[in-house]
């Protein structure tokens, strides 16, 4: 921009005096070029001002408060909410639940993830056929397969429990046991976007270039020696991606649980909490209860939870960045 | 240089949401006149589920040419409500007459100054007298203000599976099995004896009867001092025992009401009795299909006397610009006439006296249950309904999100005194 300063004004043509002073088609050519730039990102900002910058920090401000929904006078408590927050049992126990429903869910559906994208990457007869149909399931509507999956899980004429009857075996209260729940859930969670986390895992295959298959290849290597020392590490920082996208997914799960109730809808999560997530626990605070400073609070908590988790992945994968992607013998 | 102009581009964004917030916040409340008789007036109405009012809107529009109604129509209950709340909170969006129902009420009534006292602004003929006692008063603030109509009401009867009593060895008349459902005592011992004979379920789940137990008693949850009394109420707790011992007993089908596998269990008939509001019958119909006719039937008896559950008022909120002639709407819709026809559309049981004794409703018979006279049936259960019980903020949160998921939790194997412990842990949160 200094440079700018001291080179003529482009409208002026050569042999013509420069004016001592700038015209006003000068200052408006130089403001253009200093302000455009942030007036074309302006708006994404203001956008984001309004819709999350915003209510980011009314909520902090509102969880100070004991705030009911459509009470005139609320009192200002302080950090109460907060100190309130950390000894309710109600609030670990929906932690321990999310974090279960969460490993349960990404774990699994990471490997599956990786396992199909080899399956499809290999020469098949309609492949792209193929590939659209593990993306079905993420087409569908969530509400949807909420619905028929506490339905197929349904404690008493649910057809997964006539399935285990039928084989012999005693039917599991999916909706009254915990881990029973977390499992259910998570294979709803995991129909849903499995598929989805393939085709990224599956477009990350392609990208890796023949040559080092080839050298392998070359080098004695099997399938499955190539896959572990060829394609997974290069696969890194794709997996770091849908590890992060599906962690921040994970800890927000809610439609799931909430459908996957006895009575689908309700906040409750099973007769004793047993698979309330902390969006759901939030949900019921603010909409049901109508403890909005309270639901503030845990908002906040839920959001500084999600940050911490984000920063460690961040970490790793700078980590993972600067080791070699193959190790060369 | 580069981080000032990055102050500037934030100061300008925060401008820019203090000034959205403050669009917001503004919305005096001014005291809105009549509108004069010839001028035209728009009125919203909102309400959920059936009300039965699609015939009776044009109707009032052609008795009055200046009035213009749009009904807004929400499919279900639970988030119509919500969406009330948080508009009686924001302090606009409402409709000027706003349905609210009855489990529903004790969350209004908190908010009672939102409210227009219909006593005051409403049309004299919509005295007091127009409804049964415990209707209107249910709608009255502590401070005496009116701020519903009464529009339906649910009085309580019990349903019961003639074929099943009959394989039991139990009457199957109507007016024989009275006995059996007198008191909640004798309900659960025929259900012990039924149950041991059988070896099958007595009743659909265990909350359904604690609900309407509860309700009959002197006081609720609350006190009339908006404080949980629940752990001093004898009464509550006596239930409580009577229905986790019925539970023990293997009484209870363990069925999460209005879930899908109770759908289901209508069914495949997985419970011999059920609680029985004069709504539930259409419910009954639904889920139990056409291959079960004939196999329920309904009789004018309910243990401890009569009850009440479910129906609904109609509001003004102070919100409305017309507040007046909102007022009349609600009225008008809540007179005995409008609501016989409401009845006849879609089976909403009037709250008004004089439709009691209505002779179209008086003659209402219901094939599928053996062609029982359900309307003279279920308005002699009405009239035995005594007072209101007290609601204090937070009831019916208690009743759903405490005492139901406390008893299905003893349902799916915890012990009596534990889930009592969860009822008052829980409730004890909800009104904090």
């Amino acid at each position: 921009m200094t440079v700018i300063d001291k080179v003529a004004p482009e409208g002026s043509k050569a042999g013509e005096r420069t004016s001592p002073r700038p015209t006003f088609r000068h200052k408006l050519s130089r403001w253009d070029v200093k302000v455009s730039p942030y007036l074309y990102v302006a708006p994404f900002f203001i956008v984001f001002g309004i819709v999350g910058l915003f209510p980011l920090l009314y909520t902090a401000y509102v969880s100070l408060f004991k705030w009911k929904a459509g009470s005139d006078d609320p009192d200002f408590i302080g950090l109460d909410n907060y100190k309130e927050l950390f000894g309710d049992a109600q609030f670990w126990n929906a932690l321990t639940n999310t974090i279960s429903i969460f490993l349960l869910s990404s774990v699994p559906q990471i490997i599956i993830a990786v396992l199909l994208a080899a399956l499809l990457g290999a020469r098949l007869r309609g492949a792209t056929g193929w590939r659209v149909g593990i993306l079905l399931p993420y087409a569908a509507s969530l509400v949807a397969i909420g619905i028929i999956f506490a339905n197929l899980f349904g404690p008493r004429y649910g057809l997964i429990n006539g399935v285990l009857q039928t084989i012999g075996l005693d039917p599991v209260d999916w909706q009254a046991s915990r881990i029973g729940s977390h499992i259910a859930i998570a294979i709803m969670v995991n129909w849903r976007w499995t598929g989805y986390n393939a085709l990224i895992v599956l477009a990350a295959m392609q990208a890796i270039p023949k040559e080092l298959h080839e050298a392998a290849l070359i080098d004695g290597a099997g399938t499955w020696r190539r896959f572990f020392h060829v394609t997974l590490p290069l696969l890194k920082p794709t997996l770091v991606f849908v590890v992060i996208t599906s962690t921040i997914g994970g800890l927000q799960i809610f439609t799931e649980p909430k459908l996957f109730d006895a009575l689908p809808g309700s906040n409750n999560g099973g007769s004793t909490n047993q698979f309330q997530t902390v969006t759901l626990y939030l949900y019921q605070s603010a909409f049901e209860n109508y403890n909005l400073g309270y639901a503030s609070a845990i908002a906040w908590v839920l959001f500084v939870i999600i940050v911490l988790i984000a920063l460690v992945n961040f970490f790793l994968t700078g980590r993972l960045a600067r080791t070699p992607a193959v190790k060369k013998k | 240089m580069r981080t000032i102009r990055n102050g500037l581009v934030l100061a300008l964004g925060i401008t820019m949401t203090a000034l959205g917030a403050s669009a917001c916040g503004s919305g005096g409340d001014q005291t809105p006149a009549a509108a004069g008789p010839n001028e035209h007036v728009d009125l919203t109405l909102s309400t959920f589920t059936e009300f039965g009012y699609e015939a009776l809107i044009p109707e009032y529009e052609r008795l009055h040419p200046n009035i213009k109604i749009t009904h807004r129509k929400t499919g279900q209950g639970g988030p119509y409500h919500q969406d009330l709340i948080t508009k009686l909170a924001a302090g606009s969006g409402l409709a000027d007459v706003a349905a609210v129902e009855e489990g529903h009420l004790s969350d209004v009534l908190d908010k009672g100054s939102k409210f227009n006292d219909l006593s005051k602004i409403g049309p004299a003929d919509a005295s007091p007298d127009r409804w049964l006692g415990w209707k209107y008063d249910a709608a009255k603030t502590k401070d005496g203000k009116v701020i519903g109509y009464g529009t339906d009401i649910g009085p309580l009867a019990m349903c019961y599976r003639k074929d099943m009593f009959a394989a039991a060895g139990l009457p199957t008349d109507p007016d024989q099995v009275k006995p059996l459902f007198a008191t909640w005592d004798s309900y659960f011992a025929a259900g012990a004896d039924y149950s041991k004979k059988t070896g099958k379920a007595w009743f659909d789940s265990a909350s359904q009867n604690f609900n309407a137990m509860v309700n009959q008693l002197p006081t609720g949850y609350l006190g009339t001092d908006d404080k949980l009394a629940l752990e001093g109420n004898q009464g509550i707790k006596d239930a409580w025992t009577k229905v986790t011992d019925a539970v023990a007993k293997g009484e209870s089908a363990k069925l999460t009401a209005f879930s899908n596998e109770w759908n289901t269990g209508f069914k495949q008939g997985a419970f011999a009795t059920k609680v029985c509001p004069s709504w539930m019958l259409g419910v009954i119909k639904e889920q139990a299909g056409p291959e079960n006719a004939g196999k329920w039937a309904v009789t004018a008896a309910f243990p401890g006397g009569g009850g009440n559950w479910g129906g609904s008022y109609l509001t003004v909120p102070t919100q409305s610009k017309h507040p007046k002639e909102a007022a009349e709407l609600a009225a008008w819709l809540t007179a005995p006439e409008q609501q016989i026809k409401a009845f006849q559309a879609k089976g909403n049981f009037p709250s008004q006296v004089k439709a009691l004794t209505d002779p179209a409703l008086l003659s209402q018979t219901d094939a599928y249950f053996g062609g029982a006279k359900v309307g003279e049936l279920f308005a002699e259960q009405a009239k035995k309904v005594q007072k209101a019980q007290y609601k204090g903020p937070g009831d019916g949160q208690i009743q759903e999100n405490a005492a139901s998921p406390a008893l299905q939790a003893v349902e799916q194997g915890k012990s009596a005194a534990d889930g009592w412990q969860q009822l008052v842990d829980s409730a004890k949160k909800i009104t904090r």
